[in-house]
């Protein structure tokens, strides 16, 4: 099943965009979009307006919504990444985070940064923000789908100055927190109705495969299950 | 000055992992009163590992519920002497278990022995390829026990975690027509199970490495067969391939884990107590530094506590016995510029490569279904299963396809060439999740001079302890090995008929990268051996120093070897438990004479 219409979390995205900035949306596909919106969308709790907009608009370019099975929007991305900046791996409880951090360590070593996941996203969508205002006089929810992509890909090969965080690194985080918000169990706010899920074929909390183990090159026939 | 001054007991255990949990249950079968501490939480099958909340790939692989609290402690590393250490910051290439269970209630479930010559590693290359075989820098050494002495211990094991697999030999005969591992030593008794399932992804693999004159077998698996009772009463159930094995604690009571296989029998006696949350500061030894007389802990409300006992086992994860060493002040820390001292020598790791095939839509490999523990297997290039003369390198490695449970946040392969996002991505998520497998080189890596371990002078734990600092890379031996197996393996994935091949394998030069996870499997730090001036632990792993210590686990390996670690290190519990029960307790001192 594929689903065409949008989550609450693209309407809550589409509505606040309209809102914040209608003369540059007005007229896209976007504000066509928003005629669907309906009530009760997602509030982020972490996010400020302008960075939930940029978000959103990231991590619908990294895994674009089409035929294949839903986009990043539709999956609960953004709602996803939300959610996990208040819980305590969004503060860095997880990590050890003991001073001294070194500047300019081999990537070799591994994570060094003094960021949490709240500060770097805090830093690195102002930077974002900044830095297409500067390139494009454009915030990067209002560019074309290509330019949009020219960006992200500096931002992966590291070359779009973005202020205090390491541009690759901040790509680093966004898209694993994009995969993990799509592949999520649901019961973690992404990987809505399972769609990413059915897309692949993967049964998710299925948890017993004794009859199918020696059934070779079968297509495994039943739906995910949830753990939510 | 501790806060809380315990009744002395007989024995105290550091770390309730695989091996602090077999000295546990051995010591109060030789009627010792045991106090075990663990520094991390209670855990067991309810409800750490309850279905279906633990079927649950971000709490348990990306947020790391079973692993160690980074936020408390880590380690540190650097390449080279002349670096500085920076700490392990995010678990990556390595993920150390924490609390009741360690990491063997989340591990896989491969269960292996031991190839006889890589207990004796050095010997035996020197008397089959001459004494210049071994290239300079690289510190072999013998393990001081044999495969003979361990075997009765390594048969013991396999009953206790019911480990399903098919012998080859059994007291020197072919058994089942010759379809086991042809490179195993004797054993005594086939394995406690039957083999298990063959999933389609290592069926081919078993059919392609055959047709090219190799001999796959299928794995002793510790992820069992059949439904199971061990000799301490304690019960397992058959495994159901759901995938989510390693990193998680098993709901279905299949793989085996101190949690499920021994505490259930620990529980039932009244001179054991387990106390979680109990963080082990220090061994703390009398005046004249030959004799420990307990241990200093912090318990779980930040009380510093003194736990008098007899006899002390170290039994934390691998490294971190000589972590507590250096702090306890037992045994000469290594000095890698004079080569004098041995704590924190022989530090070794695993060289892994892998190579994946891609077969594109329709293959239905269904990747998700698997057993960590479970696959097909071949020892043509272990140990010295194969001619090293021509080769000029040391070591090997199995070889397998086992088809662990491919979860999707974990990393969907995609062919080479695939962008990490966008459409283009997304198709080859969508084409390749369930038409993709890979088969792993798993091999071995030798001791150097300048691979060491040590206490870092910048970075501590949250109880103001310096970090274990890991001075280590990897050695042109040791990459030269892996290349050399996982070329001879092209033909395997060839005649395994797939669209492409995709192979990962390290380069001459290459530095160890502590971003993708590779292994957890480290070894040494605190060695076993024959000679004091090279060992920390004679052959009864008891400390040459201080004899009311012992230690075990895979940080008393004086090299590293092929297979997984646990195996070995179990069985040698059992016969370090034998030495103690049966010499040291009726006449405690030095068991052997130095």
């Amino acid at each position: 099943m594929i689903h065409i219409g949008i989550s609450p979390a693209r309407r809550a995205f589409l509505r606040d965009a309209l809102a914040m900035a209608p003369a540059a949306v007005a007229g896209s596909t976007l504000a066509r979009a928003v005629c669907a919106a309906t009530a009760h969308p997602f509030k982020p709790t972490y996010f400020h307006p302008a960075e939930w907009i940029t978000l959103n608009a990231l991590v619908d370019r990294l895994i674009p919504a089409d035929e294949q099975g839903p986009g990043a929007i539709q999956a609960g991305v953004a709602e996803f990444i939300d959610l996990q900046m208040n819980l305590p791996y969004g503060y860095g409880a997880l990590w050890y985070m003991h001073a001294p951090f070194v500047k300019g360590a081999s990537p070799l070593m591994g994570y060094q940064l003094e960021f949490s996941p709240r500060t770097m996203y805090r830093s690195a969508l102002a930077g974002v923000a900044r830095a297409v205002q500067t390139q494009h006089h454009k915030a990067f929810s209002e560019l074309e789908d290509a330019s949009k992509d020219s960006l992200i890909t500096d931002l992966e090969d590291g070359k779009l100055n973005i202020g205090d965080v390491p541009p690759a690194d901040f790509f680093a985080q966004l898209l694993q927190n994009t995969y993990e918000g799509y592949f999520c169990d649901p019961k973690h706010g992404g990987n809505k109705n399972m769609d990413a899920w059915r897309m692949i074929n993967f049964p998710g909390a299925r948890g017993d495969y004794m009859d199918w183990v020696e059934q070779y090159g079968k297509r495994y026939p039943l739906p995910p299950v949830s753990i939510g | 000055m501790a806060d809380i001054k315990m009744k002395p007991v007989d024995a105290v255990i550091v770390g309730f992992g695989w091996t602090g949990a077999i000295m546990a249950k051995e010591l109060t079968e030789a009627g010792l009163h045991v106090v075990a501490l663990e520094r991390g939480a209670y855990r067991d099958t309810y409800p750490d590992g309850a279905y279906p909340k633990t079927l649950d790939e971000l709490t348990y692989l990306q947020r790391w519920k079973l692993f160690q609290d980074m936020s408390k402690t880590s380690v540190t590393f650097r390449h080279a002497g002349s670096d500085s250490a920076l700490p392990y910051r995010q678990i990556g290439a390595f993920k150390p278990g924490e609390g009741v269970g360690g990491a063997g209630l989340h591990w896989a479930g491969q269960h292996w022995r031991v190839h006889p010559e890589e207990l004796k590693l050095k010997s035996h290359y020197q008397e089959k390829y001459g004494r210049k075989f071994i290239p300079n820098g690289m510190t072999l050494q013998d393990f001081g026990v044999t495969y003979e002495e361990l075997e009765p211990h390594f048969d013991f094991v396999e009953k206790m975690m019911g480990t399903s697999g098919q012998a080859y030999w059994v007291k020197g005969q072919v058994v089942a027509g010759g379809v086991g591992n042809p490179f195993e030593a004797d054993r005594s008794d086939n394995y406690s199970l039957p083999r298990q399932k063959t999933p389609y992804p290592a069926h081919l693999f078993e059919v392609a490495a055959r047709e090219c004159g190799l001999h796959p077998f299928q794995e002793p698996s510790a992820n069992v067969s059949q439904p199971y009772t061990n000799q301490y009463g304690c019960q397992m159930g058959p495994c159901n391939f759901c995938g989510f094995c390693s990193g998680f604690a098993c709901y279905n009571y299949s793989k085996a884990s101190p949690n499920v296989n021994i505490l259930p029998a620990l529980k039932q006696v009244e001179n054991f107590e387990l106390r979680s949350n109990c963080n082990v500061l220090r061994i703390d030894l009398d005046s004249t530094k030959k004799k420990a007389t307990g241990v200093t802990y912090v318990d779980a409300k930040g009380n510093t506590v003194e736990q008098p006992a007899a006899l002390v086992i170290a039994s934390t994860f691998a490294y971190n016995n000589a972590r507590l060493f250096l702090l306890s002040g037992i045994g000469k820390p290594y000095d890698p510029t004079t080569g004098k001292g041995a704590v924190g020598k022989n530090l070794a790791y695993q060289t892994m490569s892998s190579v994946r095939m891609f077969y594109g839509p329709g293959k239905n490999l269904n990747g998700f279904i698997g057993a960590a523990g479970n696959g097909v297997a071949l020892d043509d290039f272990n140990a010295d299963n194969f001619d090293h003369a021509p080769l000029g390198f040391v070591g090997g490695g199995p070889v397998w396809c086992n088809p662990t449970g491919i979860k999707p946040i974990s990393g969907i392969p995609v062919p080479t060439g695939t962008p990490k996002w966008g459409k283009n991505w997304k198709t080859a998520v969508k084409d390749n999740y369930t038409n993709t497998t890979s088969f792993e080189v798993h091999g071995s890596n030798m001791v150097y001079a300048d691979n060491y371990l040590d206490l870092d002078p910048t970075y501590t734990d949250s109880f103001g302890q310096p970090l274990l600092r890991f001075t280590f890379d990897l050695k042109d031996n040791d990459i030269r090995m892996s290349r050399y197996i996982t070329e001879q393996m092209q033909k395997v994935a060839k005649a395994m008929n797939p669209k492409s091949i995709q192979t990962s394998v390290m380069q001459i030069g290459d530095h160890f990268d502590l971003r993708p996870y590779q292994t957890t499997h480290w070894a040494g730090g605190v060695a076993m051996g024959l000679d004091r001036s090279t060992s920390v632990l004679n052959r009864y792993l008891q400390s040459w120093d201080v004899h009311n210590v012992f230690a075990v686990g895979s940080g008393v390996f004086p090299v590293g070897i092929g297979y997984n670690p646990t195996g070995l290190a179990t069985a040698l519990a059992y016969w370090s438990a034998k030495a103690i029960r049966e010499q040291y307790l009726k006449d405690p001192r030095p068991l052997i004479d130095a």
